[in-house]
């Protein structure tokens, strides 16, 4: 697992994305969190969280298209699949690299942030809030990873990849404004169950959810082991 | 060392491997020949694991590669058709993630060391894959296969894109290789098995329809066999004399060699032993045989007479079943 986790932080670096994303990711939390604390004159962080998550449609994708995608255009998951590794193994290799660039670079910007506002608007947001905040957005982003990663594995065109992960994130940011209007209580459980901003809800009112922790966590393995399911489908086919 | 069971591969209704079984020992060089399209690859990729087959079963030194698969990946060496290397790395880096990746065990960098002077890229070690030329790009997919030292090691391809000289290297390089590990390479080129491998297994449509030793994959072919004598003497007479022998179907007059023989062509059938025969009705008329060898007898006829023959039993059976 490790060596393959280690090629993937390998190959972001040596290619233009991992910059590109670090460099697009600050420059946007940077300019939003601006916007919405420091311009509006006030310490509450919640609508710079709930902004920050739709960013996510663009920024995931970018990091999570050419994860399978390329692998299986250039033939190089040959050495992979025929390596004593295994399937889940290396797709917990590849998601964790994508993981690990997204949050380190995400806890980052939010150190900045929070010391650019304290010392800008003469007193600090509310801690707690603010790291509840940044856990629970730094697991949706896990969770987003996890659908790119499985988008990656459908198809070897990086476009396909990327644009479907764009749809299918945006349609799980956008649930909750079906949610109210189906009528049918069963789907209506149905579709609250994949809407990821109901749960969020919890940590931008400053809420430590347990629950939510476990679904955004669920959703990720749930994620991670149908990639694992598509490559050792692809096998028998 | 490797073992293979009545393994079936169907896509949809085509059966690209159809019902092949199998077995090499440790320390054979095996070539797999077949047309393109033939069930060569997916054979190999059956075997190391990356597909799996529809039924039968594939084991590696008594490891089943589907029960087991991590305990079999661990006993092979692979090169794919096209060498899976990440272009972005150099030969160095690309190398040593390869041991990781393998839980070689070996101490990395003396093991790299040598891998590099065996295949031949030392010098290019620092220098980034997609600068290389295919060539070493080969040899590099080469090395990647020979990391960890596994007892089998399966060539798909292997000298594919090389120039001549590279070809003749590979080649060895092979040979030598089949001194320590159980290789099995496959080609469409004849005369790579035959400098290179010790068996050779014919697959034409999903089936194997020849596995003989090189030195004897003559007897793979159905029909006659051919060979060239030089005889002194009267020509008309020595063409009677040829024809009257049983199992002599055809002989025809080269003309005259450089001594006083002449030389003849002659066709045979290849289930009737006509050396001794022909010895001896020589004697008798005192027509000395001064050379006698087998002709025609280069991989390409035999290869495109055991596919042509399969086809033809094939046509013949599909007749009998009409008839029927």
């Amino acid at each position: 697992m490790l060596p393959i986790y280690k090629r993937e932080m390998y190959a972001y670096f040596t290619s233009p994305i991992g910059y590109t994303f670090v460099a697009v990711l600050l420059a946007i939390s940077g300019a939003l969190f601006s916007v919405t604390t420091v311009w509006m004159k006030t310490t509450s962080v919640s609508a710079y969280f709930t902004i920050m998550l739709f960013t996510y449609t663009i920024l995931i994708p970018l990091l999570t298209m050419k994860l399978f995608s390329e692998e299986r255009k250039t033939k190089t998951e040959q050495i992979l699949l025929t390596s004593p590794e295994s399937i889940f193994g290396i797709v917990f290799a590849k998601f964790s690299a994508a993981f690990t660039l997204y949050a380190g670079t995400f806890t980052i910007s939010c150190i900045i942030n929070y010391f650019t506002l304290s010392s800008v608007a003469g007193k600090s947001p509310v801690l707690s809030q603010f790291i509840g905040n940044t856990v629970g957005i730094i697991l949706i982003g896990a969770a987003f990873i996890a659908v790119g990663v499985f988008m990656s594995s459908l198809t070897e065109n990086q476009v396909i990849a990327a644009v479907t992960t764009f749809g299918a994130i945006l349609v799980m940011l956008l649930l909750w404004l079906l949610t109210s209007s189906i009528n049918n209580p069963v789907l209506r459980n149905i579709v609250k169950w994949f809407s990821v901003l109901d749960r969020f809800a919890y940590f931008t009112n400053g809420i430590f959810s347990v629950p939510a922790i476990v679904y955004f966590f669920s959703l990720a393995l749930v994620f991670l082991f149908l990639t694992t399911r598509i490559y050792e489908m692809r096998r028998w086919n | 060392m490797i073992e293979i069971k009545n393994i079936v591969k169907k896509y949809g209704n085509i059966y690209a491997v159809n019902d092949i079984s199998f077995k090499i020992d440790a320390g054979e060089v095996v070539g797999f020949l077949g047309p393109n399209g033939a069930g060569k690859s997916t054979t190999m990729n059956i075997l190391t694991g990356y597909l799996s087959a529809t039924s039968g079963s594939a084991k590696i030194d008594g490891v089943d590669i589907l029960e087991n698969p991590i305990k079999a990946k661990r006993r092979i060496g692979f090169l794919p058709e096209q060498p899976p290397l990440y272009l972005d790395m150099t030969v160095n880096e690309y190398l040593s993630f390869v041991c990781d990746l393998k839980h070689c065990s070996l101490n990395h960098k003396k093991h790299i060391d040598e891998i590099c002077e065996v295949v031949g890229i030392s010098d290019v070690r620092g220098r980034i894959i997609g600068h290389l030329s295919k060539g070493y790009r080969q040899r590099v997919g080469i090395a990647q296969a020979l990391v960890g030292n596994p007892p089998v090691l399966i060539f798909d391809e292997p000298t594919v894109g090389l120039d001549p000289k590279q070809i003749i290297e590979v080649r060895s390089l092979i040979r030598s290789l089949g001194k320590k590990h159980t290789v099995i390479l496959s080609t469409h080129i004849l005369s790579e098995v035959k400098a290179a491998c010790d068996r050779i297994i014919v697959i034409d449509k999903g089936k194997i329809v020849a596995d003989e030793l090189t030195k004897d994959i003559g007897r793979a072919v159905k029909g006659t066999r051919k060979f060239s004598a030089k005889i002194c003497g009267d020509p008309k007479t020595v063409i009677k004399i040829l024809k009257g022998i049983d199992g002599i179907v055809a002989v025809s007059d080269q003309g005259q060699s450089e001594d006083d023989s002449r030389e003849y062509i002659i066709e045979a059938d290849s289930s009737i032993d006509i050396k001794k025969p022909l010895f001896y009705a020589l004697c008798d008329a005192r027509m000395p045989l001064v050379g006698l060898s087998a002709a025609g007898e280069n991989l390409e006829e035999i290869f495109i007479s055991i596919i042509d023959g399969n086809e033809n039993d094939r046509r013949d059976g599909n007749a009998a079943d009409l008839q029927a």
